[in-house]
């Protein structure tokens, strides 16, 4: 029915009801859709409601989807037509030395930040739970990181791993005697420099998610524990981390997911140096698209994110199945 | 405080024991020391940074004004360096990417939610299905798609619509919406059907004026993602004439003097800041749902 158009419904006002009647011959003339009863039953009004989401989604969504699935099958450089290479694409990007490394930053990033990043928005949620007075306040604090602008925080950051002896983190851990580090310019202590702002930055809101959580422990649970004599770190382990197993298993999802797509860390900190140790896989799909020397070839580049989006997608199912499980019980 | 429903791992009788309480005063100190300084360091250093000349900040990092202040950084950093005018276009982005996104999902989701023709199943999923699609399969298509788009006829690189339209298909803003919409009592509508009103009538003086609440949070990501963003206005956007701060600031460090370029920093993060503390409890909430809806 969406295909009818407003100019159609005019024109079939003076003809009313010419659908085939054989087709339904039970229904009454009241039940027959035709273009008329369909406008009158705001079926048009409806649409027209639908429409800036069909468009937008059409045009900036779906459609894209589709030609990403079909332009890792094609040659494309947008002067002569696209030609069909077969899977050639896939096998260029699979070949290519750079996408090992890229692919073996990109877990080490992960790793790292799952090692820096999981456990202290936890522990600082389950102590925050605690405060009784200006909790809103800590939260305030927490939730600040997370309010500086992305970029603005990666080059602030810039300045504070300046590798010369009065960059400021220099200065501060001179003064117990450690350093200077070179920071982002040593091809092993560049991606944990990364992994360190990107955990600054993200911590806050893992922190609020934990936090709401906290508030949903039933109270009796605690007082039953208390009956049994259970001590205040037996209460963390036994009641309180078992009622956040679903909440914990959500937040590690979606950070392996968001790790796993890391771009802006390493293009403005280190644009994937020193020596490619920072190369990320979305830092290789952004040089195979859009740098000037590598540039244009944007077959390899859909091929390599639709392989990551495939990879992602059986995480994400894992993270629906989850949330459902969880959500009914 | 002593009710049960309020205890939280501790209870009312723990409270009362006097090691229980020093060690928890004494934990919550450290914590809100910790807190203070890397929530609030960082952010603090900058505002010191901004109206510090340069050489201080670059010899004497964490001294406090060893040789005065330098107010007029600021200055430069907003008439000289222009950060006015990128600001201008971060907060012209912010707006229209807003104004996209409130239509598609207050719109789409009422169509779907309150209307539900017998294609909006069909639509749902379809919409849904997009939030499993990671961004970064996006890309490149939708770069295609901003240089030849359908039935415009010339690219849309280098104009703001090459930002606003692609924000507005966000799944995870009809979702939300949609579901609020839901959980409206469906006897109003009965009503006001009854009443003669039509779909139009009953979005704008029904569902709209019911739905402050959800438009909130919904209008408080928009404009942070808009602010935010930065891979995508990098793309579509080369032409320093129409960059945000985001993709401007990078540019920058490179050829403005550090002190000037520290203050800049510091007003681009001076907005959202000022954001956050006065809607406060939005922006909590809004982190609080990011992680409990987004599947």
């Amino acid at each position: 029915m969406t295909a009818l158009s407003t100019g159609r419904s005019d024109a079939s006002v003076a003809e009313p009801a010419t659908e085939p009647d054989g087709a339904e011959p039970a229904r009454s003339a009241r039940q027959r859709r035709t273009p008329v009863t369909w406008v009158r039953r705001g079926g048009l009004s409806t649409l027209l409601f639908m429409l800036p989401l069909l468009v937008i989604f059409g045009v900036f969504s779906w459609w894209p989807i589709v030609r990403a699935v079909v332009m890792s099958v094609q040659q494309t450089n947008l002067v002569t037509p696209p030609v069909f290479v077969g899977l050639d694409n896939f096998r260029e990007v699979l070949a290519d030395p750079l996408l090992r490394k890229a692919i073996k930053n990109t877990l080490w990033f992960a790793a790292l930040a799952l090692v820096f990043g999981y456990p202290v928005p936890l522990i600082g949620a389950v102590l925050m739970s605690e405060v009784r007075r200006f909790r809103g306040f800590f939260t305030a604090l927490a939730y600040l990181p997370v309010v500086v602008p992305p970029v603005v925080a990666v080059l602030l950051w810039k300045v504070f791993y300046d590798a010369s002896p009065t960059g400021v983190f220099n200065t501060i851990l001179g003064w117990v005697g450690l350093g200077p580090f070179p920071w982002l310019q040593d091809h092993t202590w560049a991606m944990p420099s990364l992994v360190l702002e990107a955990t600054w930055a993200a911590a806050g809101g893992t922190v609020i998610i934990y936090l709401a959580a906290l508030t949903s422990v039933p109270p009796e649970l605690y007082d039953a524990a208390e009956v049994d004599g259970a001590s205040v770190w037996r209460k963390v382990w036994h009641v309180t981390l078992p009622h956040l197993r679903g909440v914990l298993l959500i937040t590690l999802i979606l950070q392996i997911i968001g790790t796993s797509q890391v771009f802006l860390e390493p293009y403005l900190f280190t644009a994937g140096g020193p020596a490619n140790a920072t190369v990320t896989i979305l830092l290789l799909i952004y040089r195979y698209a859009f740098t000037q020397s590598l540039g244009g070839d944007y077959g390899a580049a859909t091929a390599l994110s639709l392989m990551l989006a495939a990879v992602l997608a059986v995480l994400s199912l894992a993270y629906m199945r989850l949330t459902r499980s969880w959500s009914t019980s | 405080m002593t009710t049960t429903e309020e205890r939280g791992i501790l209870s009312a009788a723990d409270w009362r024991r006097p090691r229980v309480r020093r060690s928890m005063r004494a934990t919550h100190v450290v914590l809100l020391a910790v807190l203070v300084l890397l929530g609030l360091g960082p952010v603090l250093w900058l505002a010191k940074s901004a109206i510090t000349p340069t050489q201080d900040t670059l010899r004497h990092p964490l001294e406090l004004f060893p040789h005065g202040m330098d107010w007029a950084n600021l200055a430069t950093a907003w008439t000289r360096v222009k950060i006015s005018h990128f600001f201008t276009n971060t907060v012209i982005i912010a707006a229209g990417s807003w104004v996209c996104q409130m239509v598609v999902a207050t719109t789409g989701g009422y169509a779907l939610s309150v209307l539900r023709p017998k294609y909006g199943k069909v639509v749902y999923w379809l919409v849904l299905s997009t939030l499993f699609v990671p961004a970064v399969v996006l890309l490149v298509p939708l770069y295609l798609t901003i240089l030849h788009p359908p039935l415009v006829g010339h690219s849309l690189l280098n104009s703001f619509w090459a930002v606003w339209l692609p924000a507005g298909a966000s799944a995870f803003n009809v979702v939300l919406v949609q579901r609020f919409f839901d959980s409206l009592p469906r006897e109003i509508f009965e009503a006001a059907k009854v009443d003669g009103a039509g779909p139009g009538r009953m979005f704008v003086s029904i569902v709209l004026p019911m739905s402050k609440p959800i438009l909130g949070v919904v209008s408080v990501f928009a404009v942070l993602a808009a602010w935010k963003d930065f891979l995508w206005p990098l793309l579509v956007l080369p032409d320093p004439v129409h960059q945000p701060l985001s993709v401007r600031l990078p540019a920058l460090a490179s050829y403005i003097e550090l002190d000037v370029f520290l203050a800049a920093l510091a007003i681009s993060t001076a907005i959202p800041i000022v954001l956050f503390l006065v809607f406060q409890r939005m922006f909590l909430r809004g982190a609080g749902l990011s992680g409990a809806i987004k599947g």
